[in-house]
């Protein structure tokens, strides 16, 4: 993290404009930026989904898709050279040799039918000026699959993609990347897709060969917890324009633009925005005791079948009028659980009981009583509304299934939604027509027409950007207050967890590790894992989270 | 609904096939009025020419008019298809939304039944049955209704397979929604309209092997269609090139138009960013 | 390494049990199909020929045992079919079992050429037609592939007899080979060869035109895949991604699709036989049609769908050699 002294600019992006084809929304993906990069420096562009930051990146190497086109007027210079006058051969040259890449999906950035080493080796033969024998390539390719923290090189050069995990793969796209000593290194949100502590990982490398390599790397991101731990400097973006750049401390410390300091206030953990538990009862309104849940998958008449232990006895009770955030990375079991609480998924043996009474192994009667008491939100938001289905009818049709009338559930519905910010009037429309955001709000009013008593989050807001996000754990916290909810929150995001919650539950592969309070857990966690994950929150030495104990 | 059709009215192929299919639907409904009369009937010397003695377009071995013959032959064609089409998606949607929906081994089981169907060749069962059955429209519709289906049951299969874990149905049966409305509210809706599209190019698919049947002398003796007439031109390629090239155009032309039809139909109902 | 020699072998062993289950059902279903038909199923079984033959339907009657209850029939006749006795053809006077055995060469022949002919032409018309996606030479290519589809498979073939044989005199219109004139080796393959031209080509000629328009979809589809975008980015050429990186990928639906059309392929060498007068199983069934030979049909039947198998094992192994994951998993 040195700060650049250097004058000239490594690159020089000059009035930059993106031009649409006519059929878009708008006219510009990006109008009239301008940003320097320099000699061994992280410049972070940041910005919500639609900013047009990841066209940027594109259009330095010339991967803009078809009929997307660079305005005439913009100049992007490469060390004097203008990028955007250059012919085919000359930027094939340029790429992956002055000029690497790196891009967001790890799972399907490398052709699957092709083994790592073969790909890997691909980047230096297209780069061959030194005339290298294939030996030689190869000793390059396994000495940079080393350099990037992968074990056993000389097997992973003779693997396929599949047999990779997401960090795996992402850490051979910066091998491939780096191999022919670029000057510049762009990066369209590498981390976005992985899980948190694997993300600290590929952060960390990616600044240990910045600083070895003395690079330039343009990091494109939407968290601000990112920015605070790796940019030199940063770059703000909205709806195609730059609003904001400076150094690190300068816009994080100091945001002059009221979208910047909206989006840094956006940054979850910040505040707290629990609520104590009510504690009228002493006896839990959820008690899990020795929850199991195995899944077993054929893979082929000859191989053993795989299994996945999703839960491995698990003990959790939640009191009532309490949040508790459930968090975890990929595998850890968190979304299995909360769908075994639903019984949309069936544990293999232990017991839930909910206000005292059993949930599992009970008839449909008992199943549909207890159904009323307990709802679910999901994650994506554009798979949660049945598209041919007005959002009125949706919010409605569980009252109505429980006896209401259509008259009253429909009143009922347009009440809802309009607590939760739509309006009432948002009854008779279909899902297609809100946003992504609108549509967990939708979510929310569906989840809460059958008036339930324990509310189940599963990565809610996880598909949401930052300030839409915000927007959204607000309107929970609201209504969990009003209407005395019990909340159980899936989380990946320590962050939003130590915001929303009481208590905070910590999940590894199947079993539960750690519980505690969030200003507990974070100032003396006891169990390894919780350290790691602790450590590898981005933005935890910035951002100082200050959480009601 | 309503953007749907204005979509379709604006797809530049769909519509040329809509066009070409009415067209063809109004020569069925008409033939009777244009060529009144039986086309089994000689009117003319054999073998004429086309453009001549007032026939259209030439006469066959027995004099008849292959004008008239074509007409007529319309009717057949679209009833037959449009039937063995209906039957085939009642038997497939039903066997693919079980499989689908209920899954496990009875899904499974149901899978490999339909995966058996499609080992078979499938116009070799269409000329057994017909021929030990004895040649009727019935016994064609049924064999053509036969080999149609599984290609419907295995589409209805993979859309309820990947509806059910969608998180809107997931949702639905949190608030309370029984095993049926789940499927008739919130699965079959949204897993229509790839098998309306099956189902268009089904009926096209099912001409084809109408005029197979009856250009082998299995179709049905009381009907004139256009594989019966290509089939009795067959010898006489060399005297009689309209015999065999006309009735040919016609199937060609119909099929086309409905395969145009139910192209346009996927591009409106299922967009995807890949069809440029 | 043994444990791959043991998955091919298990891969192998499926396959085979598959054939055995499909053989028994498809016998069950003929013997099911002969006793739905309307009359006496002897009648049936002995065709339109053995019908008036008295000793002969009274033979039927006693091999077949058609007075004894259902299910001892059941048990005869699948002990017949398990020792390949599928019957006897009175009007030709032979078992049926060599009849096809005498016809199936020609069958596999013309079979596997169009096979062949479909998937190598589809292949490069499609890549060509997915590569230049919008310009003129996809819409020639995507219009033709169009036309071709909608074409009846026969009269398809009576056109291009016309044109070729009648017209032009190119290629000979019917049969395996020039009758009545001895010829060398050599003379003789190019003989059978272009006799052999026009049916394949026009039994190619419509899967040509799917796989064409599959891989035309295949190849627009793994260009948007993020893989191309990363070897463009390492600074590949679009001739070598097309060639290292989209070809493989974008062939595996066509591959897969080969397989589930093979049935209908196999069907439609029926048609194709009929009218090209080729004297394979097509043409057998054709002739057992006029003649209403049942037993030969029923024998074609199951005769065809093993070969349907046979092609699904064919590009089963076509698509491990493209896919290698499947042996590395």
């Amino acid at each position: 993290m040195t700060a650049s002294n250097s004058s000239a600019a490594l690159l020089s992006i000059q009035d930059l404009s993106i031009v649409l084809p006519s059929s878009g929304d708008r006219a510009y993906a990006v109008e009239r930026l301008s940003l320097d990069i320099a000699e061994n420096e992280i410049v972070c562009l940041v910005g919500e989904s639609g900013s047009g930051k990841s066209m940027t990146a594109h259009a330095i190497l010339g991967l803009l898709p078809p009929r997307v086109t660079i305005d005439a007027q913009s100049r992007v210079l490469l060390e004097g050279t203008d990028l955007t006058k250059l012919d085919d051969t000359a930027m094939r040259r340029l790429r992956g040799e002055r000029i690497s890449m790196v891009f967001q999906e790890p799972m399907s950035a490398l052709n699957p039918l092709q083994r790592i080493g073969a790909q890997v080796a691909e980047a230096l033969q297209l780069h061959n000026t030194a005339g290298l024998s294939a030996a030689a390539i190869e000793e390059r390719c396994i000495a940079i699959i080393d350099a990037v923290g992968l074990p056993q090189p000389k097997q992973i050069v003779r693997s396929y993609p599949f047999q990779l995990s997401g960090g795996q793969r992402q850490r051979v796209m910066i091998a491939m990347a780096l191999l022919n000593n670029p000057r510049l290194l762009l990066a369209d949100e590498p981390t976005t897709a992985l899980d948190v502590t694997t993300q600290r990982q590929i952060l960390d490398l990616i600044q240990k060969v910045q600083a070895e390599r003395k690079m330039g790397v343009l990091f494109i991101t939407h968290d601000f917890g990112v920015v605070a731990d790796i940019a030199d400097r940063v770059v703000v973006m909205r709806h195609g324009r730059v609003v904001e750049q400076g150094t690190r401390d300068e816009v994080l410390r100091h945001p002059q633009h009221a979208y910047t300091q909206a989006l840094i206030a956006a940054v979850p953990g910040r505040h707290a925005r629990s609520t104590p538990p009510s504690g009228k009862t002493a006896e839990p309104l959820l008690k899990i005791e020795q929850l199991k849940k195995t899944f077993v998958s054929k893979s082929g008449l000859f191989s053993p079948p795989r299994t996945v232990v999703a839960a491995d006895g698990i003990d959790l009770s939640i009191q009532d009028g309490e949040t508790v955030s459930v968090v975890g990375e990929s595998g850890s079991g968190k979304s299995t659980l909360g769908r075994m609480v639903m019984r949309l998924i069936e544990p293999d043996s232990g017991t839930i009981s909910f206000a005292g009474q059993p949930v599992l192994g009970q008839d449909a009667a008992a199943l549909r009583a207890y159904r009323k008491q307990v709802q679910i939100i999901f994650q994506d938001p554009f798979a949660s509304l049945n598209p041919r289905q007005k959002v009125g009818d949706a919010i409605a049709r569980g009252p109505m299934i429980y006896g209401a009338s259509r008259t009253e559930a429909l009143k009922a519905a347009a009440a809802l939604l309009d607590r939760v910010g739509l309006g009432a009037s948002a009854v008779n429309r279909f899902p297609h027509e809100f946003s992504g955001g609108q549509r967990q709000r939708i979510s929310i009013a569906r989840a809460l027409a059958l008036k339930p008593r324990l509310l189940i989050a599963d990565e809610a807001v996880s598909a949401l950007d930052v300030s839409i996000q915000s927007q959204v754990l607000a309107l929970l916290a609201e209504l969990k207050a009003e209407l005395g909810l019990t909340m159980m929150f899936i989380t990946h995001d320590l962050r939003v967890a130590a915001e929303i919650s009481n208590s905070v539950v910590v999940m590894q592969k199947g079993r539960i590790v750690e519980r505690g309070a969030p200003g507990q857990l974070f100032a003396n966690p006891q169990h390894a894992y919780t350290r790691t994950l602790l450590g590898a929150m981005p933005g935890l030495d910035f951002f100082e989270h200050r959480v009601a104990a | 609904m309503k953007a749907v059709v204005q979509s379709f009215l604006r797809h530049p192929s769909g519509m040329l096939g809509l066009v070409i299919l009415l067209a063809v639907i109004v020569l069925a409904v008409t033939a009777p009025i244009f060529f009144p009369g039986d086309p089994w009937d000689t009117v003319a010397a054999p073998f004429t020419p086309p453009q001549t003695d007032g026939m259209l377009l030439g006469s066959d071995s027995l004099g008849r008019d292959i004008a008239s013959g074509i007409a007529h032959g319309t009717r057949v064609s679209l009833m037959i298809g449009i039937t063995s089409t209906l039957v085939a998606l009642i038997i497939g949607v039903v066997v693919g939304a079980l499989s689908g929906y209920v899954g496990g081994r009875v899904g499974e089981w149901l899978m490999r039944f339909t995966e058996l169907f499609q080992t078979i060749p499938a116009f070799m069962l269409c000329i057994l049955l017909v021929a030990i059955l004895q040649p009727s429209i019935r016994n064609i519709v049924i064999a053509i209704a036969l080999v149609s289906w599984p290609q419907v049951a295995r589409l209805t299969r993979g859309e309820f397979l990947a509806l059910k874990e969608r998180e809107f149905v997931q949702a639905a049966r949190c608030q309370g929604e029984s095993p049926l409305s789940l499927i008739v509210r919130y699965i079959l809706p949204n897993a229509l309209s790839p098998i309306i599209v099956a189902g268009s190019l089904a009926i096209a698919s099912a001409i084809l092997i109408e005029s197979a049947l009856s250009f082998m002398g299995l179709g049905d003796p009381n009907l004139m269609s256009w594989g019966f007439m290509i089939g009795a031109a067959r010898t006489m390629l060399r005297q009689a090139w309209w015999m065999s090239f006309f009735p040919g155009v016609a199937i060609l032309l119909t099929v086309l138009a409905i395969n145009l039809v139910g192209e346009g139909l996927n591009d409106v109902l299922n967009p995807r960013i890949s069809r440029q | 390494m043994n444990l791959q020699w043991l998955k091919g072998l298990g891969a192998l062993g499926v396959r085979l049990g598959k054939m055995v289950a499909v053989i028994l059902l498809i016998a069950i279903f003929n013997f099911m199909l002969v006793r739905a038909a309307p009359g006496d199923p002897a009648l049936v079984m002995a065709g339109q020929s053995g019908a008036t033959d008295e000793a002969f339907l009274q033979r039927v009657r006693a091999e077949y045992g058609l007075d004894q209850p259902m299910p001892t029939q059941l048990a005869t006749y699948l002990g017949k079919v398990v020792r390949l006795d599928l019957g006897y053809s009175h009007r030709q006077q032979r078992t049926v079992l060599s009849a096809i055995l005498e016809r199936l060469p020609a069958t596999l022949l013309l079979t596997l050429s169009a096979f062949a002919i479909s998937l190598v032409g589809g292949v490069v018309l499609g890549s060509l037609a997915g590569v230049r996606a919008g310009k003129l030479s996809d819409t020639l290519i995507s219009l033709l592939a169009l036309v071709i589809y909608a074409t009846p498979v026969f009269w398809l073939g009576l056109m291009l007899v016309l044109l070729f044989s009648v017209q032009l005199g190119w290629l000979p219109a019917f049969g395996y080979q020039t009758i009545g004139v001895t010829m060398g080796t050599w003379a003789g393959v190019v003989d059978k060869l272009t006799h052999l031209a026009l049916p394949a080509f026009t039994l190619g000629m419509l899967y040509l035109a799917i796989y064409a328009r599959l891989m035309r979809s295949s190849i627009i589809e793994v260009s948007h895949q993020d893989y191309v975008k990363t070897a463009r980015a390492k600074g590949a050429s679009d001739g070598r991604i097309l060639w290292r990186h989209m070809l493989r990928n974008a062939l595996l639906p066509v591959v897969t699709m080969a397989g589930v059309q093979a049935g209908t392929l196999i069907g439609g060498s029926v048609v194709i036989e009929t009218v090209f007068a080729w004297p394979g199983l097509g043409r057998l069934t054709y002739d057992a049609v006029l003649q209403r030979d049942y037993q030969v049909m029923l024998g074609v039947f199951l005769v065809l769908s093993v070969l349907v198998i046979f092609f699904n094992w064919l590009t089963d192994l076509l698509y491990r050699v493209i896919d290698p994951r499947i042996k590395a998993a």
